[in-house]
């Protein structure tokens, strides 16, 4: 409780979980009071306007009701990503960290080697191979599945160091096993890095489906904000200037990545003192 | 043996690490796209058009480039027959076990030959991504580097400064790491290619220049380089620059610094070692997220049809033209190791605490 009292002072937490909730909020209840159908209402590109708020796309849809599935799916992506990417790294680091010896090299080799290797390589090369089939819940995890290397590297430090602590040598005389010493006495010292691990991963799980769906590899069938996106770009809408099939998925996917960054670094503010404001 | 040449033996040792990599980003390369569906398969699914016999020839000899089918004493694929439902008899080629494939994909592309491509036969992949190379490092090497040493700088006296400079500036880099390169390329196309019409909004330059080494040329190329180079600048100088405010912060609250400012140092002297001292942490975090970077940095190159390997890639899935897409990928990584080595040895040299570990013998 007194750690949420020292984030709601910083101006910088309250903007980010605002903005972040405010997004929530449009996913979950602007279906509420739109009209979600994806039909042909309009004219190819209709402006905003006659009842269309964000006018209407190449193919006639009314793109409130586009973005509306898209915000939803992406933060749906977003999080299945984030929850995989964060759980497996956590997993990863915080054993090789706290076993050291030959478990522990071998566990940072394969985060080392995979930490080269670029993300989106390696997303692209699976996305490519899989010719049909590719749903919202396999793209997510495709990415959560490659976007662990660095919470298993930042997790392994921190557990690392926590390993030679007192209280871990106390509970070790007194019996505790590893999994027990883990699950008790260092997991709860991480929970709030973890908890900062986790909102990245949502952030950059968003970005990566975004940025496969620009590549014309995302999920199929459906709809999310780097689709919208990609749709646009692809049938013309940059070099016409219709602003209307470019801006809003933009601002969303920024204000997104935007809010949880701040909330991140807030976070990171309120837990490293030395980072405060004086 | 290498005991008298700590900085070589580092060196040896990373070189090492890093030809590890390369070989995992191999098996990689070879392995992911066989998960979803067999390239057999994939090859005799090809249709580009045109006379079906030419079609035949072009994927027979697909099947032997890659090594994929059993070749006979004279070099033919070997057919099996198979029945389909219908009871007509189909020519099947007869496929080579995996770790034959695996043995040839890895022979040959030592050898520097990735077939060719699908789309544009007989056109190699190696010819088709030696077209893009040169853009994408033109491109991507300045922005990288430049928004480093930039976005440093700007964190380094957001750090020192604090107040209203840093209120000001903070928020300000956040918002531009957290706009992913895609989309501030989308907004700097839309303002200042369509709107105001100030740049081209796309291509590497003017449609109707012939490449060459002339000034006409090379001013078209500088003209058309200006968005794409700031949409990539921007965004990886404001990421640097918040991890360098909070390194330069941490720095500044340290002993030595107290002590200096007590004696009366100063200040851009003072400066100076915060600057040294935080960078360090900072080439490594260079090295970490350059993966990222030149993902991004990619998709970047799209938005602005560069004539990069961002777009032969984007063509490439368009057309399903599988080699082109291995090819960049493998391309792509063994940019990225190198440039990840490059700045390994950087930090050997640099700093003093990593020279002073190797000279007394630890790694």
């Amino acid at each position: 409780m007194k750690i949420l009292k020292n984030l709601l002072k910083s101006p910088m937490f309250v903007i980010g979980i605002g903005l972040f909730l405010g997004t929530l909020f449009l996913a979950f209840l602007g279906p509420l009071f739109a009209n979600m159908s994806l039909d042909r209402v309009a004219s190819s590109y209709a402006p905003p306007g006659d009842g269309l708020l964000l006018g209407a796309d190449n193919l006639g849809r009314n793109y409130v009701a586009l973005l509306l599935h898209g915000l939803r799916n992406s933060l749906y992506v977003g999080f299945l990503a984030g929850i995989i990417a964060t759980t497996v790294g956590t997993l990863i680091g915080i054993y090789g960290g706290f076993k050291g010896g030959i478990i522990d090299d071998i566990l940072s080799v394969t985060t080392n080697l995979f930490i080269v290797i670029p993300q989106l390589i390696v997303l692209i090369l699976i996305s490519a191979s899989l010719k049909d089939g590719r749903s919202l819940t396999l793209i997510a995890v495709i990415i959560g599945a490659t976007g662990w290397t660095w919470s298993a590297r930042a997790v392994r430090a921190q557990s690392a160091a926590l390993k030679s602590r007192d209280h871990i040598a106390l509970a070790r005389i007194n019996g505790d096993g590893t999994f027990a010493i883990l699950v008790k006495h260092i997991l709860p010292y991480l929970a709030s890095y973890v908890f900062m691990v986790f909102i990245i991963q949502i952030a950059s799980g968003i970005l990566s489906e975004s940025a496969i769906s620009m590549l014309g590899l995302g999920p199929m069938d459906t709809q999310s904000l780097g689709i919208i996106l990609n749709d646009a770009k692809a049938n013309g809408a940059l070099g016409d200037g219709i602003w209307w099939g470019i801006f809003p998925s933009t601002i969303l996917i920024t204000t997104i990545v935007f809010s949880l960054y701040l909330i991140n670094t807030s976070m990171e503010g309120v837990f490293n003192p030395r980072l405060r404001r004086e | 043996m290498l005991k008298q040449y700590p900085t070589l033996r580092f060196i040896l040792q990373r070189a090492g690490w890093y030809l590890l990599t390369f070989l995992v980003a191999v098996v990689i390369n070879f392995a992911l796209p066989r998960l979803g569906s067999d390239p057999v398969d994939i090859i005799m699914g090809q249709n580009s058009g045109g006379d079906p016999a030419m079609q035949e020839i072009k994927r027979v000899s697909f099947l032997k480039e890659f090594g994929l089918a059993k070749l006979d004493d004279k070099g033919e694929v070997v057919y099996d027959s198979v029945t389909n439902a219908q009871g007509v008899k189909e020519r099947m080629p007869v496929k080579k076990g995996i770790v034959e494939q695996f043995t040839t994909y890895v022979g040959k592309t030592l050898q520097g030959d990735l077939g060719s491509s699908f789309q544009k036969y007989p056109k190699k992949v190696t010819e088709v991504m030696g077209d893009a190379v040169p853009w994408t490092v033109a491109l991507q090497l300045p922005t990288i580097v430049f928004g480093w040493i930039i976005g440093n700088l700007l964190g380094a006296l957001a750090a020192y400064k604090r107040g209203t400079f840093d209120r000001v500036f903070f928020p300000m880099a956040l918002l531009f790491s957290a706009v992913p390169f895609f989309v501030f390329g989308m907004l700097l196309v839309y303002f200042f290619a369509v709107q105001w019409g100030m740049f081209p909004a796309m291509g590497g330059f003017a449609a109707d220049i012939v490449p060459g080494f002339n000034l006409e040329f090379f001013g078209s190329a500088a003209y058309h380089y200006v968005l794409p180079f700031f949409s990539i600048f921007l965004i990886s100088a404001g990421g640097q620059a918040i991890g360098m405010r909070s390194m330069g912060i941490y720095e500044l609250g340290t002993d030595y610094i107290k002590y200096a400012k007590w004696l009366g140092v100063k200040e851009t002297r003072i400066l100076l070692y915060v600057f040294r001292n935080a960078m360090l942490p900072q080439l490594t975090g260079l090295a970490l997220s350059l993966g990222a970077m030149v993902g991004g940095a990619l998709i970047t190159e799209m938005i602005f049809s560069y004539p990069g390997l961002g777009m032969a890639m984007l063509t490439a899935i368009q057309f399903n033209d599988y080699p082109v897409i291995q090819g960049v990928t493998l391309i792509i990584t063994t940019c990225v190791l190198i440039a990840n080595f490059t700045v390994d040895i950087l930090i050997a040299f640099l700093d003093p605490r990593v020279k002073a570990g190797l000279q007394m013998g630890g790694n």
